[in-house]
């Protein structure tokens, strides 16, 4: 299993590499940002099963973050995307500070109240330029040396926070906050029976998950040199959650692999079909839920378990 | 012309009475959607789309086929809650062993699906619905000039909602309905159909929404996406309020329509958010909601 891992790793790492040179770079990055995202909330659903319906703040307040710092304040690219990481976390935090204090579902109900706010205080702010959008963000130079202005500079930078991020997930899921986390989402009451701090942990998690959805957030909008309300509505945190969902839910893979094929589907069809776009991907959204819940990472993994069953009488001994 | 705190007494009314319409629909959604809740457990995300459905049906049921104002009164809210029957029984039903998450998300995903649909058909453009003759004017109450169209729509929602308060608090159906939110398995267990009782109230919720969207269709430019930020606000609504009780849905729902008008008046620039802050303002000070229970 670790050897078919790290080759699939390996596979994967080599694919970043060479990838710009078969597909026009700026697609991969928007996918990247977007897996990014769909990984970032996959710590809340995935790892700590609360559902948060306002992960579009995080992403969106960060793009706004990181234009303010870099188009008015004239930081370099890192201090701006440093900036959207820090707001959306501290939305991410305050967030989580409220909604944590109802139960259940109405966790989803709040996340996706206080990011309908969060619109509408966006939307009336003369500075976010309301429906036309916030323009004109320099990419700038990183770090005062690398010219993002090329594309494939840009690609390399999100890369590597591709990466870095995955890498960043990976440790905290299996570091000892990520199995109390996992506690809490098997099992609630015997995580507080237990000792564990749960309100804590999960406002924690939040505001990891929405740090990591402002690292994706930010390399968009400095990406594309803009920022619109789009990535601060509701429909974004719906799509967020379909990424994960179609991927496979509480592994690493299948947030990348939603987010891949989400975008690519709308991408492919979006001059195709038109209007009937929404009705398609809600088509398979809804069937994803009903006959494949573990999602496409979730069901191949389970395909793979169920082909190399022990052959009888082995069992015992495990 | 007599003022209150700078504001012409007639401009307040005004806005008074437009935060009563906005609140009767806030009531009315609220309520289909504690009732839902209660029962099926199930958070409705699709319910602005229903709202929203019920205008356009409005709308169709008056452009291709004739069918006037009063016609659709009546006709929507039996459409909307055929359509509602027919997804409870085709794809509800297959969530309801499932954690409470999938029907938050098997219902967005049928608002993306509706939503799309109703696209494709009518377009993205804002369509017109004319206030029906016999409700067209205004009433001269003296202190102000009182349109009879929104002073039917609140009499209207209010009726209805008390309609189902009754229902549910004074009659054997209602009580049957009260067991088996507290306790399904012994409600059957005592030979109620309780899968059919299941089916009407979705039926029934989606029906006061789409009866809220009739109500709703002159008064605003129809667009596919009227209903969008108004699921979101009555979501706030249920949290402020609590899902546990029918006149509290009812209440809030009004205050809250009352609260956001007076902003509107008094400081235009937060009338889209009060509701939320209140939101967060409650959650801190009443976790359970005003009318939740423990």
């Amino acid at each position: 299993m670790t050897l078919q891992r790290n080759l699939l790793i390996a596979l994967g790492l080599a694919a970043l590499v060479v990838a710009p040179a078969f597909i026009y770079p700026m697609l991969i990055v928007k996918l990247l940002c977007f897996a990014i995202f769909a990984s970032a909330f996959n710590l809340m659903l995935g790892y700590t099963g609360l559902l948060s319906f306002g992960h579009a703040m995080f992403f969106g307040s960060a793009g706004y973050a990181l234009g303010v710092t870099t188009k008015f304040l004239h930081w370099p690219p890192e201090l701006g995307i440093l900036a959207g990481i820090a707001v959306a976390a501290l939305i991410g935090f305050v967030a989580g500070a409220v909604a944590i204090r109802r139960q259940g579902i109405y966790f989803a109900m709040i996340t996706l109240a206080i990011s309908q706010l969060i619109y509408f205080v966006a939307m009336q702010m003369e500075w976010t330029g309301r429906d036309d959008g916030f323009h004109g963000i320099p990419r700038g130079r990183l770090f005062g040396l690398i010219d993002l202005e090329n594309d494939l500079a840009l690609y390399g930078l999100v890369a590597v926070c591709f990466v870095l991020a995955l890498l960043a997930i990976h440790r905290i899921v299996t570091s000892p906050f990520g199995l109390a986390l996992t506690a809490i989402r098997e099992n609630e009451p015997r995580a507080v029976s237990l000792g564990y701090d749960v309100e804590r942990y999960k406002v924690l998690a939040l505001t990891l998950s929405a740090a990591l959805a402002g690292l994706a957030g930010s390399l968009k909008a400095l990406a594309l040199s803009y920022e619109s309300l789009n990535d601060l509505h509701w429909a974004l945190s719906g799509e967020v959650v379909m990424m994960c969902i179609l991927g496979g839910l509480g592994t690493l893979g299948g947030p990348v692999a939603g987010a891949f094929f989400v975008i690519l589907l709308q991408n492919f069809l979006a001059d195709k079909v038109g209007e009937w776009l929404s009705v398609i991907i809600g088509v398979v959204f809804l069937s994803c839920i009903l006959a494949f819940r573990k999602g496409l990472v979730g069901e191949i993994a389970a395909w793979m378990e169920r082909s190399r069953k022990p052959i009888p009488g082995q069992e015992s001994r495990r | 012309m007599p003022e209150i705190f700078g504001v012409p007494v007639p401009v307040l009314y005004g806005q008074l009475l437009l935060g009563l319409v906005n609140g009767s629909f806030y009531a009315l959604l609220s309520l289909g959607l504690s009732l839902i809740f209660g029962l099926l457990n199930i958070v409705n995300f699709a319910h602005g789309t229903m709202y929203m459905l019920g205008a356009f049906l409005a709308y169709f049921l008056l452009q291709p086929l004739g069918l006037g104002y009063w016609w659709a009164v009546v006709l929507v809210p039996i459409m909307a809650a055929g359509l509602g029957i027919g997804i409870e029984r085709t794809i509800l039903r297959r969530i309801y062993k499932l954690d409470h998450i999938y029907g938050l998300l098997v219902t967005f995903a049928l608002t993306m699906i509706i939503e799309g649909l109703v696209r494709v058909w009518f377009g993205v453009s804002g369509l017109r619905y004319a206030v029906p003759d016999s409700l067209s004017g205004m009433v001269d109450l003296g202190f102000m000039k009182l349109p009879i169209y929104r002073a039917w729509v609140i009499v209207a929602a209010l009726g209805l909602c008390l309609l189902t308060w009754a229902v549910i608090e004074r009659t054997r159906l209602g009580a049957i309905l009260r067991a088996g939110t507290e306790n399904p398995a012994l409600v059957k267990a005592f030979g109620v159909n309780v899968p059919l009782l299941v089916t009407l109230v979705f039926g029934w919720g989606v029906a006061l929404a789409a009866f809220a969207g009739v109500l709703a269709a002159p008064l605003m430019q129809l667009t596919p996406q009227i209903g969008h930020s108004i699921i979101i606000t009555v979501f706030g609504v249920v949290v402020i309020g609590g899902m546990g009780s029918i006149l509290g849905s009812i209440v809030t729902g009004l205050g809250l329509g009352l609260l956001e008008g007076l902003t509107k008046v008094y400081y235009p620039e937060a009338s889209s958010t009060v509701i939320f802050v209140v939101m967060i303002l409650v959650l801190l000070v009443r976790p359970h909601g005003l009318f939740g229970k423990q």
